[in-house]
């Protein structure tokens, strides 16, 4: 094998393994990030069930539930990550081994596919027991290739956001935090994104979660069809468009950024 | 001839962002550095924090652009070839916190290895020796977040080895370390190199005992500008012709400036010793003579001198005779 490939390869898997352990080492994460997003979609199953009988509404606020795992990973764990590797000292060190910076993001994102989908199905499993909520797959390979193509799309955003917010100082924790709320509305997490008319769901599908929830919910849901924004074979074009521009966005965002901090001396925290 | 670093009329410059008082302005952290460093050398760089030293450290791993000038590593520029560069180096910083606490101190090794592509089984073997030799077998399957910073400062400079690198930087490496865990830090760096001689450190240092201790050669920094290098015997011989002398008071001292015009005063700095009530002052001195003016100055404000003695000159003597300052008294 090629000596670069391999390095490459091995940093991948080295920074991946720091996730894939976490999920072992620290089961407080079953409490904070499984039981409290359940007690969240408990909320949105009781609001439904008061309001309309149909247990439609139940398994999609649970699907909903399951995904935001995701882009919660996606806020915290990847676009703030090259941040939190600088507070710690880590990023000076990534930045002079000798890998391609996106074999760290490729580590981290896989890692971190790997933690969220500990996640999401946990809260997918507990929203299934607790709430018997009822879903029907429709066609397995769309919803294989939908489901993957919103990751590899979603994580692509994730690691241009982690090249963006790497040169960012305390900043980059609030600008987070900004965008917790407005994508957790956005994203139709918790209901049709259609029900948000044409344009607001248009804009929300610039996130590529929107699009493999909303296509999700299609292809498992019983009279899921209805629920539609664009028809599942639109999103899964939409999302391969998505993959390859984030992706593509990443790795050149981060060789400017990268310039940038070397030229402005922002990649580390001790410069003298 | 190549050398494992070069800088020629390196600079560096930092802009200062505007505040409501003031404009935006520059920091000059390195003026026209010229320095070589031969394969197989063991290089010290020393001067005070903010003298400019982790600046050329930064520079020198691709971590930041020199504003102008050219630095080499192993022949290749770092600006343009970086990549090749980082092939060739590796580098580890005083008091970093590198590493992930949920991870004991092999996997941390084991994961930073994997960023060199270092075979599994050559990372383990060469892991586990070097944890033996500096003493940290028992914490090996500890959580790093659990270690002392000395065993974690262990850790990092195992990490800087364990890719074996041809050049390798260390900035501060025993910074804040007890005398014990800088001891056996220095050791393993002495020993490094004496069984690799291909192999080249650059160290940064403000510990003029372990720069005298270990390096090679040493170039001393402040400023942002090399002032000598040199070995550190020849360093020392710089003074030869002076007298080096070493006063405790029973003061905090005020009012420094009246041994600026004592004749024969070439140069002074002081410490301060605020836990013990003493201040320390070094002079260099054109000669013998000029130290009963300096003892007169003393005894006519009442200043009750503790100890006095006349000492063989040290880097840091070298350092007061140059810079005209201590590093403890920077300002």
């Amino acid at each position: 094998m090629n000596p670069e490939l391999k390095t490459n390869l091995k940093a991948i898997w080295g920074r991946a393994y720091v996730r894939v352990v976490g999920a072992n080492r620290e089961p407080s994460w079953i409490v904070s990030e499984t039981v409290l997003p359940v007690l969240a979609v408990a909320a949105y199953v009781y609001v439904y069930r008061a309001l309309n009988p149909d247990p439609l509404f139940t398994s999609l606020v649970i699907l909903g539930g399951a995904m935001s795992a995701y882009w919660m990973n996606i806020l915290w764990s990847m676009a703030m990550q090259f941040y939190w590797e600088k507070e710690m000292g880590n990023l000076d060190l990534y930045m002079i081994a000798p890998i391609s910076r996106m074999s760290i993001l490729l580590g981290m994102a896989a890692g971190g596919f790997f933690f969220a989908t500990l996640r999401a199905i946990a809260i997918f499993v507990l929203g299934i027991i607790l709430f018997q909520a009822e879903f029907v797959v429709t066609s397995v390979w769309k919803l294989f290739l939908l489901f993957f193509l919103s990751m590899f799309a979603l994580y692509g955003m994730g690691m241009l956001f982690s090249s963006i917010f790497m040169l960012f100082g305390r900043g980059a924790w609030q600008t987070s935090t900004l965008f917790q709320e407005p994508i957790y509305l956005l994203g139709g997490f918790y209901y049709p994104v259609k029900t948000l008319g044409a344009a607001v769901a248009a804009l929300g599908s610039l996130l590529p979660i929107t699009l493999g929830l909303d296509g999700m919910r299609q292809l498992t849901l019983k009279s899921g069809k209805t629920l539609g924004f664009l028809s599942v074979e639109t999103e899964i074009l939409i999302l391969v468009g998505m993959s390859v521009v984030f992706l593509l966005a990443a790795y050149y965002s981060l060789l400017f950024m990268e310039r940038l901090g070397k030229k402005e001396g922002k990649l580390s925290l001790r410069w003298q | 001839m190549s050398y494992a670093v070069q800088t020629k009329e390196l600079t560096r410059t930092f802009k200062v962002k505007k505040t409501k008082k003031e404009g935006a302005s520059e920091v000059v952290a390195l003026k026209g550095v010229n320095i070589t460093v031969e394969t197989g050398e063991l290089f010290g760089l020393l001067g005070p924090n903010g003298a400019g030293k982790t600046t050329l450290i930064k520079i020198l791993s691709t971590l930041l652009l020199p504003t102008s000038g050219l630095a080499l590593v192993d022949g290749l520029d770092v600006a343009r070839l970086a990549p090749e560069v980082r092939k060739r180096i590796n580098m580890v910083s005083g008091g970093e916190h590198s590493g992930y606490g949920i991870l004991s101190v092999r996997e941390n090794l084991w994961m930073f290895s994997q960023f060199y592509g270092v075979d599994n089984d050559i990372a383990y073997q060469r892991i586990d020796r070097m944890i033996e030799v500096l003493g940290l077998s028992e914490f090996k399957k500890t959580k790093i977040g659990k270690l002392s910073s000395g065993m974690r400062q262990k850790m990092n400079l195992i990490r800087g080895f364990v890719t074996d690198p041809k050049i390798l930087f260390l900035d501060e490496p025993t910074l804040g370390l007890d005398v014990q865990i800088s001891r056996d830090v220095r050791k393993y760096i002495k020993s490094w190199v004496k069984n690799n001689p291909e192999k080249t450190i650059l160290l940064t240092t403000h510990y003029m005992a372990e720069a005298d201790e270990l390096c090679d050669r040493v170039a001393i920094i402040d400023q942002g500008k090399v002032i000598a290098c040199d070995t550190p015997s020849n360093l020392k011989r710089l003074l030869r012709q002076e007298a080096v002398f070493h006063i405790e008071v029973n003061l905090s001292m005020e009012n420094l400036d009246r041994f600026s015009g004592i004749k024969g005063v070439k140069n002074f700095a002081y410490e301060h010793k605020h836990h013990v009530g003493k201040t320390e002052l070094k002079f260099i001195l054109e000669s013998d003579a000029a130290i009963s003016q300096v003892t007169d100055v003393l005894r006519q404000d009442g200043t009750r001198i503790i100890s006095l003695s006349k000492t063989e000159p040290s880097l840091e003597d070298v350092f007061v005779a140059l810079v005209g300052k201590g590093l403890e008294n920077e300002s």
